[in-house]
């Protein structure tokens, strides 16, 4: 068949595409130009594309495939990097990722499927497609290390039918390097991306900063009760469930925060709740009107926690935990049912 | 295996398409080599079913035979041509034949051809080379060698049809004192000409240079330097079928004694731009340029014709022809496809087996949206553009089967970007 592959320019996606071209099928490479690296780097007139770019390009020429740079600069900008902001700046702590696959990824390359007649589309995320009674399934990954479910819940059921993961059901990563090796990749020894690809050395903030300066800007810190117990430096930097930045050294936490006043509330680690809402629900089952029992996880590294998850109104949910627990707004909560992905959605602030 | 394009004739086995065999140096070697040697793992290649049909010449022209043999006989001179002795003269003399044939066919003197590496470097030593301490005046629909060369230049707007306003140009003249002009004679994208020689007779009356950047028109147009009056010329090897790596930037005598270079080096080119030339891509330049103009006529109302036919069957399926009211290129299309964004345009044809290319791509290989289109007005068509550009041995199958595949893009679904 005649699959489209994004391709990173790093190791993961790489081996993707190899392994599709080994089996036979009609691979075309696909690289996103998402931002302008030279920029990013704060290196005037280098290069937009950087390093990633010519890698992916490297591989796609060594495999002997087409392969296509796009520019997704605009959209990214619009569809990811500025709701990251605004997401800060409202008090929130959001997942680029998952915007990130869902608009620019999986939407957008799919649509470009369409247009060149390519059935399917692969990523190199670890994460397993099943097929299922009901159609293809999101599993975790065979590897629970590296598993990237959590980031692709947003993923639709119409998308995930022609989405394919190739490297679910790698054991590791030292076996994606081997493959990659064998296949004679550059990229074989490539260390792994850092966290937020668009934020050069870790710093969040100033991107924050260019687009939402008040994010940024000093506020307090106070109890639940109000009282004042220090200063921040801008609501940005703080998460729900952070124990780091207070002044306080008394094992308390962030609790809430409130971008209107620019307050940071700590309190008690387990002063939790057990309820909240989800927005953005999306289902990769049928929706289930009674609510279900499920596991949820509500940061990436978290553990899966029990719940009952009900769905409300047309794209909401409402989530109940059977042990209290701090969801920081914007996080994803994500439902599962042993390995397999039911669904899941975006942590309310409004509810709190 | 037939499609490695860089295949060696010798190539018994696909490590050598690209790397040549380990050696005793192999111990030597690092880690990164041996997985780059290691690539025997490779799975062998699917031989592509399609035919590869080349319609991007304004890119690069394919090679000419007489190029080719002029080329491969000046690569086995092994002297420098700065060289005193035998192999020296040899060389010399190769460099200088090709001197002499471009300069009659261009209409320069031998004196005033330089040779550089291409258009961009002919494009560049000119504005630089005579343009230090000049009001800059530029047209809009520029090659990014000329914006890159004049960033600080007074940009002349086109009319929608791509042409450059001789009007704006005067009054930009007059208010000016010493000015340079650059004009390209045909646009890369839309293959639209300039009123080249009205603005030479504009800028020699107001005591402004002219310099033209004549890379696309040359081999395709009669282009004569003595007579368009422009006081230099750039021209690029590849673009009408030579070498690439070659190219040259014409001077008139005025212009002779004035340009200062950009780097002089060993004092080649009469100290005008320093370094040993490519004796055998200029030998192949000149033969290509000779072998162009031979067959100009005939090509080019060969070309004229399949253009017009794809132009016809474009528009019947919706799209529109940027320039089409001007004087242009014979080969060159530049077809707007609404809804149909550019890149995947260009993806679509391209995995059809069909060559062609949309904007200004840059080295990323990303698509921008035309900067020349923007120039004629056009807003969200400037992303939704590609250009075909028929090249010299183009055949009415290859036209005919282009024309099946857009037919094809223009229904399929489409995908705004």
């Amino acid at each position: 068949m005649r699959v489209v592959a994004a391709m990173s320019g790093g190791v993961d996606s790489s081996v993707v595409a190899a392994l599709l071209h080994a089996e036979g099928h009609e691979v075309i490479g696909v690289t996103l130009q998402l931002y302008d690296h030279g920029a990013a780097q704060g290196r005037k007139g280098a290069c937009c594309a950087g390093q990633d770019i010519h890698d992916a390009r490297r591989v796609a020429d060594r495999l002997g495939i087409a392969h296509y740079v796009v520019d997704a600069e605009a959209r990214f900008a619009a569809e990811v990097m500025a709701p990251f902001a605004r997401s800060y700046a409202g008090g929130e702590t959001p997942v680029p990722c998952v915007r990130c696959n869902q608009t620019v990824k999986f939407r957008d390359l799919l649509a470009l499927a369409d247009e060149l007649g390519a059935e399917a589309l692969a990523t190199g995320h670890y994460v397993r497609r099943v097929a299922g009674p009901d159609g293809a399934e999101m599993h975790r990954a065979r590897d629970g290390t590296r598993d990237q479910s959590w980031f692709l819940f947003a993923t639709t059921r119409a998308q995930l039918a022609r989405a394919r993961f190739p490297l679910g059901d790698m054991p590791d990563k030292g076996a994606v390097r081997a493959c990659a090796a064998e296949f004679g990749l550059a990229v074989a020894d490539k260390p792994d991306s850092q966290d937020i690809c668009f934020v050069p050395q870790g710093s969040y903030a100033e991107t924050v900063r260019r687009h939402h300066p008040e994010a940024l800007q000093p506020g307090e810190i106070v109890d639940t009760n109000g009282l004042v117990l220090g200063r921040h430096d801008g609501i940005a930097r703080y998460t729900v469930g952070q124990a780091r930045r207070l002044g306080v050294a008394d094992g308390r936490v962030v609790v809430r925060i409130e971008p209107e006043t620019r307050r940071i509330v700590v309190g008690r680690r387990d002063q939790g709740r057990h309820e909240f809402y989800l927005n953005e629900v999306n289902w990769l089952i049928d929706p289930p009107a009674a609510g279900l029992e499920c596991g949820v996880k509500l940061r990436a590294r978290d553990d899966v926690r029990p719940a009952q998850v009900t769905p409300d109104g047309c794209a909401g949910a409402h989530v109940r935990l059977a042990t209290p627990a701090l969801p920081a707004p914007g996080q994803a909560c994500v439902f599962y049912q042993g390995e397999r992905v039911l669904g899941g959605g975006f942590i309310c602030r409004d509810h709190a | 295996m037939q499609t490695g394009r860089h295949r060696h004739p010798d190539a018994g086995s696909p490590l050598e398409l690209y790397y040549v065999q380990p050696t005793a140096m192999d111990t030597e070697l690092s880690h990164a080599f041996h997985v780059f040697l290691s690539m025997t793992a490779i799975p062998p290649r699917t031989p592509r079913e399609t035919a590869r049909i080349y319609l991007d010449a304004n890119a690069s022209e394919p090679l000419r035979p007489e190029a080719e043999a002029a080329w491969l006989d000046a690569s086995r001179l092994a002297g420098n041509p700065a060289s005193v002795h035998g192999a020296g003269r040899a060389a010399r003399d190769a460099l200088e034949t090709a001197r002499e044939t471009l300069a009659l066919l261009f209409g320069a003197r031998p004196a005033g051809v330089v040779f550089v590496s291409g258009g961009t470097e002919a494009n560049v030593l000119a504005l630089r080379g005579l343009g230090a301490g000049r009001h800059g005046l530029m047209g809009a629909t520029e090659h990014d060698a000329v914006r890159d060369a004049m960033p600080d230049a007074q940009t002349l707007m086109v009319a929608p049809d791509g042409e450059v306003d001789l009007e704006e140009l005067d009054s930009a003249l007059s208010r000016h004192g010493k000015s340079v002009v650059a004009l390209m004679l045909a646009n890369n994208e839309t293959g639209v000409l300039h009123p080249i020689a009205e603005a030479a007779k504009l800028c020699r009356a107001r005591g402004a240079w002219l310099h033209v950047d004549a890379v696309q028109a040359a081999g395709r147009l009669a282009v004569n330097l003595a007579d368009t009056g422009a006081h230099s010329l750039a021209l690029a090897s590849h673009k009408l079928g030579g070498p690439h790596g070659a190219g040259a930037l014409l001077l008139d005598p005025e212009a002779e004694a004035a340009l200062s270079p950009i780097w002089r080096g060993g004092g080649q080119e009469r100290g005008r731009r320093g370094g040993t030339p490519p004796v055998a891509a200029i030998a192949g330049f000149a033969a290509a340029a000779r072998a162009a103009i031979g067959a100009r006529d005939t090509e080019q109302a060969k070309l004229g014709a399949l253009r017009d036919r794809i132009e016809a069957a474009a528009v019947a399926v919706g799209a529109r022809v940027a320039g089409a009211g001007a004087p242009r290129l014979a080969n060159t299309s530049c077809l707007v496809l609404p809804g149909h964004a550019a890149l995947t345009q260009v993806m679509a044809l391209d995995l059809a087996g069909y060559a062609v290319s949309a904007g200004a791509a840059c080295s990323s290989g990303k698509v921008a949206p035309s900067a020349v289109l923007r120039a004629m007005g056009y807003d969200a068509a400037a992303a939704e553009a590609i250009r075909v550009s028929l090249p010299w041995n183009v055949s009415p199958p290859d036209a005919d089967g282009f024309i099946a595949a857009y037919q094809a893009l223009a229904a399929s679904q489409a995908h705004a970007s």
